[in-house]
């Protein structure tokens, strides 16, 4: 299905990538945000609170997150297409709810322009240290999908993607950005709407009195109804049988949570977009996400300037995880280099999966800034000389670490 | 490809600035532009900077590394960032607020009083436009009648007159 016209604002602009992901949103057909504001997050709802009244969506600022992410789940169930967006301390105070969507199969985009952490850290800088809270944040097995866009053409395109998947696969999807990128101004082109897909609700459309709102398709995705269109709608947190009614058996409980689980795993080949780049002859491989890709260009070139060979795997879709790609490729190369603004989450899932086959050497960044793209250089230059194989994760020690512990920063100067 | 360093306080327009110029390069000069911005939680006082990257390609790499062109509009912003500025680099400066070092290497100065020449305009706050005015005038990297065009796209309707008025005086005051 093609956007509708009315929510798209085709042209071509020079903004952030918060404005853009909120115009994003809108123009996927979007209806509700739910939120508390939040630097550095705040320029998307602005977008959306600007904007929204004019394509019939509608901005609640709630009395604070537990809330925000409560009043999307109930707007999704009523049948609007819905979105909350936050940043780290908002997102811990979800996750309970995130659960809840999950549980009960309820389509949500998330997006998150993650800041320094924990707590209220550094909430104008940027950071990427949520990722695995994405992931595993909430409690019990589930699987959803995120996203982690570079630009903010990207933060356009990859929400309209997160709202497509969500509703596709019935699961809360959330966009992993970062300050740099929420707050990076450039052009971005937004294009007819006759040149947007949208993927449209599921919507059930049998006899009334034979709706069973946990009933899945063959692709275990079950349609949806609204609530308050008269189907017999009962829906709970607990474990529940296809009517939607509590049910408490092991067989039960398990059947329930393959289900949850592989509807993403079993169509991880159609979620998963990967961005690769010179891969096929590399010694060494960089990893990246988010803004840590477009630092990583830098890297990359100079390390390409002295002579060594070295690809590029970006991750798009950062969960589910391309786990048969990393070991696909850690077959050929000698190491991967992670930079990523945290002291190691995605490093951890890049040794997982290349099975001891080769060196994993994480380049980590405190939060507050990005890497120097000298570090990543000398990664890859450490990781293409290195001929031994370590075991674990290598922690790169980089500059700004010899700065501050080895030639004495001065807190107060 | 150019690399570009606004600072000053918080309150001044520094973003606004590169915003402008940055949608002056990429809208009206179909340039690629890459805006980024460090600012602290204040609303207004605290230090604040905006990195502008220009090329005729797509900016890959979005940040500064050596910048070719600094406008200071604070002494503090100043004393940060001109260890930035590369050896045949730019330097502008509001001639009232900054005090620059005795130049270094082949760095060129160019003073303005931006911020007084916008309180004869009748408001300071469109210093940051005379600025800009100024600087399209000096370092040609983004034509005039694009960053014209941008300016008037970024203030509210009502200012465009006065901001413009601010961009032409900068302008002018390179061939003075």
């Amino acid at each position: 299905m093609k956007a509708n016209p009315k929510d798209v604002n085709t042209g071509v602009y020079y903004i952030d990538g918060d404005v853009s992901s909120g115009y994003g949103a809108l123009a996927a057909g979007c209806k509700f945000v739910g939120g508390y504001p939040i630097t550095p997050s705040t320029e998307a709802f602005e977008a959306v609170c600007r904007r929204g009244p004019l394509v019939g969506a509608m901005f609640i600022q709630m009395e604070d997150e537990l809330g925000s992410i409560a009043s999307v789940v109930g707007a999704s169930w009523a049948g609007v297409k819905s979105m909350t967006i936050t940043s780290g301390p908002g997102f811990s105070l979800m996750m309970e709810t995130i659960g809840f969507g999950a549980m009960l199969e309820t389509p949500f985009v998330l997006l998150n322009i993650q800041r320094g952490g924990p707590s209220t850290g550094v909430p104008t800088k940027t950071g990427q240290a949520d990722m695995m809270q994405s992931r595993w944040g909430s409690h019990g097995d589930y699987e959803l999908i995120a996203i982690s866009p570079d630009s903010p053409q990207e933060m356009f395109d990859y929400t309209i993607k997160a709202f497509n998947l969500a509703e596709r696969y019935r699961c809360p999807v959330m966009i992993m950005s970062d300050e740099c990128v929420g707050h990076m101004t450039e052009k971005v082109v937004i294009p007819p709407a006759d040149e947007i897909e949208v993927e449209p609700r599921r919507f059930y459309d049998g006899p009334i009195n034979e709706y069973l709102p946990f009933k899945p398709d063959e692709d275990l995705v079950p349609p949806m109804v609204k609530a308050g269109d008269g189907y017999k709608l009962y829906i709970t947190g607990l474990i529940h049988d296809e009517r939607g009614y509590s049910i408490k058996n092991e067989e039960y409980k398990f059947i329930y949570t393959k289900r949850l689980v592989d509807k993403i795993r079993l169509n991880k080949d159609k979620i998963i977009e990967l961005k690769e780049e010179e891969t096929d002859d590399a010694e060494v491989v960089v990893v990246s996400y988010g803004i840590s890709s477009r630092v990583a260009v830098r890297g990359i070139e100079k390390a390409r300037e002295k002579g060594i060979k070295v690809g590029s795997l970006r991750l798009v879709t950062v969960w589910p995880f391309p786990d048969e790609k990393i070991a696909e490729l850690a077959k050929t190369i000698k190491a991967f280099v992670v930079p990523e603004i945290n002291y190691g989450q995605i490093a951890f899932e890049v040794e997982r999966c290349s099975h001891g086959e080769a060196n994993v050497i994480l380049v980590p960044h405190g939060g507050a800034g990005v890497h120097n793209p000298d570090d990543i250089c000398d990664a890859i230059e450490y990781a293409a000389k290195e001929k031994k194989r370590i075991e674990g994760v290598i922690e790169y020690k980089t500059k700004l670490e010899k700065l501050v512990f080895e030639e004495g920063y001065k807190l107060h100067e | 490809m150019a690399e570009i360093i606004f600072v000053g306080f918080g309150g001044q327009g520094i973003i606004k600035s590169g915003i402008i110029t940055g949608r002056g390069a990429s809208i009206f000069d179909n340039k690629s532009a890459t805006m980024t911005q460090s600012f602290g939680p204040e609303a207004r006082g605290g230090a604040c900077s905006t990195q502008l990257v220009i090329s005729d390609s797509k900016v890959l790499y979005p940040y500064v590394e050596t910048a070719d062109v600094l406008v200071a509009m604070s002494q503090a912003g100043y004393d940060k960032y001109e260890h930035e500025l590369s050896e045949q680099g730019v330097l502008l400066i509001d001639e009232d607020l900054v005090k620059p070092k005795p130049p270094r290497d082949e760095i060129k100065i160019f003073s303005i009083s931006a911020t007084r020449f916008a309180e004869e305009l009748g408001n300071k706050i469109i210093a940051n436009v005379v600025m800009l005015g100024f600087f399209t005038a000096v370092t040609k990297l983004v034509s005039k009648e694009g960053m014209k065009k941008a300016v008037a796209d970024s203030v509210p309707s009502r200012f465009v007159e006065l901001n413009l008025k601010a961009f032409d005086r900068g302008f002018q005051h390179k061939k003075l």
